[in-house]
């Protein structure tokens, strides 16, 4: 039997020289004995020295390394990490159990993936132990400020008295290092302290006493913690879950906890007995400010472009308008040639508040140009105004609308039609389609088609971009492309077309140069 | 007389209360060790205390002033009601922020305010408060900001280059309910402010052709709140409008506040105690749309009147609905049905895909990755254990209600 002493203090190069020296030795776990200095409960072993200053101890006998075996000992990265926490616990049995992993792990590499393993599941409820311990830590420390010393430039210094239960001082200092770097601290404990003076942080490892400072700025700490506190809600258990009472004793605001419990019902009962009262004089004010209040609304003319989509921003015909973010009206000038009619608003195009600039927009757009043709110079709006759509975990996954949907929303585009008076109108896709024409005629029939619509106006049937984005098949998506395009450039045709016949003698100005 | 700042401190973080929100986590890494300054946020947030209503206390949450020109009847500082009304200036947030934070009270401060004058004036001060912290005191950490309904676009986005998280509550989960309730608000002008916030997030993440870095805008990312009980929404109503909203604005919480009663409360609502176990429903479900792979119908199709089972959570009620889908062998089973199965989290479900690859699981290893028992036994298939005809018990329901308790005798 192999004993080894060590002063436990959460130290992990204590540990792992003698780890190392043992495994590389051979020497077996249930082979070792791992004592802490000062717990062997006043036997023959509290006299022993601690590893290191006795290696000779270690190496002995018949277990001592054959001459010229220095053989590298490697185990993964996620066990030394481990391993640094493991050895801050205070269970006496850490130091056998580390060992028992650092043996096994030699033949069974993998052997830290297999969280439901007896050995593994012990070492992470330990590692876990010193996590939480080390976050309360974080949380708990209370700093109070000291008279600060004379100089030129003082900084501020800060004390604080706390209560680990692990060795977890050095783990835990840099941490408040990083994060109060422009003042002087020092955090003394039952375990060691710890001390930053804005230059070196240096840790000690002797017991400190508490030194009962008084802060007057606890004060309004407790008045925050007093206050912020709902009655109401009292659920004592899931507060002393996160904050054991064994922290208490060294936290300011717990000394109210009794006595806030105690008064919870009390105050809910005065709340509500407190009924509502006459509303204050400002109240009034308010309202009567508010009913006379002039609308900032800017006032257009009725009977323009710009009329008809301040008052569709409030459109509430159908049920759409309370999932989308806004109403997406059409865009383009009020006197042009041609106006494009796609589906419905998407993901994008609801956030923007603009037809058309989502990825089928994108598409749109490249074909326009490749068409000659230029998007400024046309209308483009939508047969449906807002975004119906499903939620699916963090995306929305486009909806179709309905007819009635469609019917409701028609009052808006017969709307934009009248205003424009395009001289063609394209409908992308069967949706707008049903919203120009007859909705019993089939997509499929009139598709390439030019069609008559109202007076001196053409209708021409084409898909919507998003058709071609959605076509799995890449073969058949070069083919639809193409159609696609074929279709802008009858678009481009015919404007030119009208361009001379008409008189307006900024007719063709839609032609791209 | 001018009211002391302790008596001030009093009024301002009692208005806040209501506000559930006290995260400090998922902002970008940072401290003070290169700038000398204060401050540092480490990916996992802080919780500096817990009040005896089991709520975490972060961040220093006040108002700016609990002085309000609208009049939402829910709310403890609508106009109308008599409450005592304070304001801080900008230099006492600032102070108490840095003070606070120096004797590691807090994380940060969660500022939110009552709107005085008008939107832009209010959020004009929160602004400058952040402005302050973040570039007179070289202010590290973490600062929570409400957005002002109606405020500039351009007071947003400065507001989002100093804070980790801006927040618009949406208050309630129908239109309709705002309008009753809130008259003020505007439903699709808060949808827009949320709307207005995701594109320009998303866009500050694109990280720019020069310098391959992604400007600092809203790390923390936004959020919002919803209360429950003061009005009459049931809770797939309210599971559907978070799931609309976690979908539209990329928003990384929404909180479900129940409704608590309020001194002076208006006469048009509940004056009940808080709905509590509901709260904590509908985080339940909530956690099982975000992370376990469900759909808000399915957690809500099988309750009646659309309100989830105050008696069992919302996984085991749906595995109570859908025996057929149970057992679940944990050896075999695909990922995404693991994490259907009542009593196995995330955490246990990667403990078990990580392990099976090497070993065959039984039931004492599932106890090891701290999985009780009691709950998962019904519903799995393990090497050595089958539920055999568990599974069909007609008493299963009752197995794992709470049990009855006898009535006091009066």
């Amino acid at each position: 039997m192999q004993r080894v002493v060590l002063k436990g203090r959460g130290d992990f190069e204590a540990w792992r020289q003698p780890a190392r020296a043992l495994l590389q030795a051979r020497v077996a776990p249930r082979d070792v004995e791992w004592i802490e200095e000062g717990r062997a409960d006043g036997d023959l072993f509290a006299a022993l020295p601690p590893y290191p200053s006795a290696p000779s101890q270690l190496l002995s006998g018949r277990l001592s390394l054959p001459p010229g075996d220095s053989r590298a000992v490697t185990v993964p990265r996620a066990f030394v990490l481990l391993a640094e926490s493991v050895v801050c616990h205070g269970d006496p049995a850490r130091f056998g159990l580390l060992y028992s992993l650092l043996w096994r792990l030699q033949e069974e590499r993998s052997l830290l993936a297999i969280l439901s393993d007896a050995d593994v599941a012990q070492a992470y409820a330990l590692e876990k132990s010193v996590r939480r311990d080390s976050h309360k830590m974080k949380a708990f420390v209370r700093f109070k400020e000291m008279e600060t010393a004379d100089g030129p430039a003082p900084r501020r210094r800060f004390l604080a008295w706390f209560e680990p239960e692990h060795h977890i001082i050095a783990r835990t200092a840099p941490f408040f290092q990083r994060r109060f770097t422009d003042m002087d601290w020092i955090i003394a404990t039952p375990k060691g302290s710890s001390a930053w003076d804005g230059e070196r942080l240096t840790l000690c490892e002797d017991p400190a006493e508490n030194p009962m400072l008084d802060d007057v700025t606890d004060a309004l700490w407790l008045t925050y913690f007093a206050n912020i506190f709902n009655p109401a809600r009292l659920k004592v258990k899931a507060m002393q879950a996160e904050m054991p009472k064994k922290y208490w004793k060294n936290l300011p605001e717990a000394a109210l906890i009794p006595g806030l419990i105690a008064g919870a019902e009390a105050s809910v009962a005065a709340m509500a007995a407190r009924a509502a009262s006459q509303p204050p004089l400002f109240h009034e004010r308010l309202q009567m400010a508010a009913a006379n209040a002039v609308t900032d609304v800017p006032i257009v003319a009725t009977g323009t472009l710009d009329a008809a989509r301040a008052e569709a921003r409030g459109c509430t015909r159908c049920a759409l308008h309370c999932r989308a973010t806004q109403t997406v009206f059409g865009e383009g000038p009020d006197n042009a040639e041609v106006m494009f009619v796609g589906e419905q608003p998407g993901d994008q195009e609801d956030l923007a508040g603009r037809p058309f600039v989502g990825p089928a927009g994108k598409v749109f757009d490249g074909m326009l140009g490749e068409a000659g043709l230029d998007r400024s110079a046309a209308y483009v709006t939508n047969a449906v105004k807002h975004f119906k759509y499903e939620p699916r975990g963090k995306r929305r996954i486009h909806q179709k609308p309905d007819m009635g949907e469609v019917q409701h929303c028609k009052w808006w585009l017969k709307l934009e039609l009248d205003l424009v008076r395009p001289k063609l109108v394209v409908a992308l896709g069967a949706t707008a389609l049903a919203a120009l024409t007859d909705p019993r005629q089939r997509f499929s029939d009139l598709r390439g088609t030019v069609l008559p619509l109202g007076v001196d106006q053409k209708l021409l049937v084409t898909v919507h971009p998003s058709y071609l984005l959605r076509l799995p098949d890449e073969a058949r998506r070069k083919a639809e492309t193409a159609r696609f395009r074929d279709d802008l450039g009858t678009v481009a045709r015919l404007l030119s077309a009208a361009a001379q016949t008409t008189t307006n003698p900024v007719g063709n100005r839609f032609i791209g140069v | 007389m001018k009211k002391s700042l302790n008596e001030r401190l009093a009024i301002l973080s009692d208005a806040a209360k209501y506000d559930a929100s006290c995260a400090s986590s998922g902002t970008t890494k940072r401290d003070s060790s290169r700038s000398g300054g204060l401050g540092s946020t480490e990916g996992m947030g802080i919780c500096h205390a817990y009040a005896p209503d089991g709520r975490c206390i972060s961040l220093l949450k006040i108002l700016m002033t609990n002085f309000c020109i609208y009049d939402c009847a829910y709310c403890i500082n609508r106009s109308s009601s008599n409450v005592e009304r304070a304001r801080f200036s900008v230099e006492e947030v600032v102070w108490l922020t840095l003070e606070f934070y120096r004797r590691n009270y807090i994380e940060g401060l969660f500022l939110s305010s009552g709107i005085i004058r008008s939107s832009d004036h209010t959020m004009e001060e929160m602004v400058r408060i952040a402005r302050e912290l973040r570039t007179t005191h070289n202010f590290r950490g973490y600062i929570h900001l409400k957005s002002i309904p109606e405020a500039s676009p351009l007071l947003i986005e400065e507001a989002g280059l100093y804070a980790d998280r801006l927040s618009i509550n949406v208050e309630l989960p129908t239109d309709a309910g705002i309008a009753r309730l809130a008259p003020e608000k505007r439903p699709s002008g808060i949808r827009k402010s949320m709307g207005d916030l995701r594109l320009k997030i998303e866009a500050a993440n694109d990280p720019t052709l020069q310098t391959k870095r992604r400007k600092r805008f809203v790390p923390g990312g936004q959020s919002t709140q919803m209360i429950v009980g003061a009005d009459d929404a049931n809770d797939s109503t309210i599971l559907g409008t978070s799931a609309r909203l976690y979908g539209s604005y990329a928003l990384r919480r929404v909180y479900y506040s129940a409704f608590s009663p309020i001194p002076d409360a208006s006469k048009n609502l509940p004056l009940i105690k808080p709905p509590l176990m509901r709260e904590h429903r509908l985080y339940q479900a909530d956690w099982l749309y975000r992370f376990y792979g469900f759909d808000i119908k399915e957690i809500t199709e099988s309750q009646p009147g659309g309100m989830l089972d105050l008696a069992l959570d919302p996984k085991l009620a749906w595995a109570l609905a859908n025996r057929a889908r149970f057992p679940v062998d944990v050896n075999a089973a695909e990922r995404e049905m693991l994490l259907r199965v009542p009593g196995l989290g995330t955490k246990a479900v990667n403990g078990i895909v990580s392990a099976r690859r090497f070993r065959r699981l039984r039931l004492e290893d599932l106890a090891r990755l701290k999985v009780s028992l009691k709950k998962v036994r019904s519903f799995v298939v393990a090497e050595g254990w089958s539920p055999h005809r568990l599974i069909d018990r007609t008493d299963l329901r009752a197995m794992f209600e709470p049990q009855p308790q006898q009535m006091a005798l009066f």
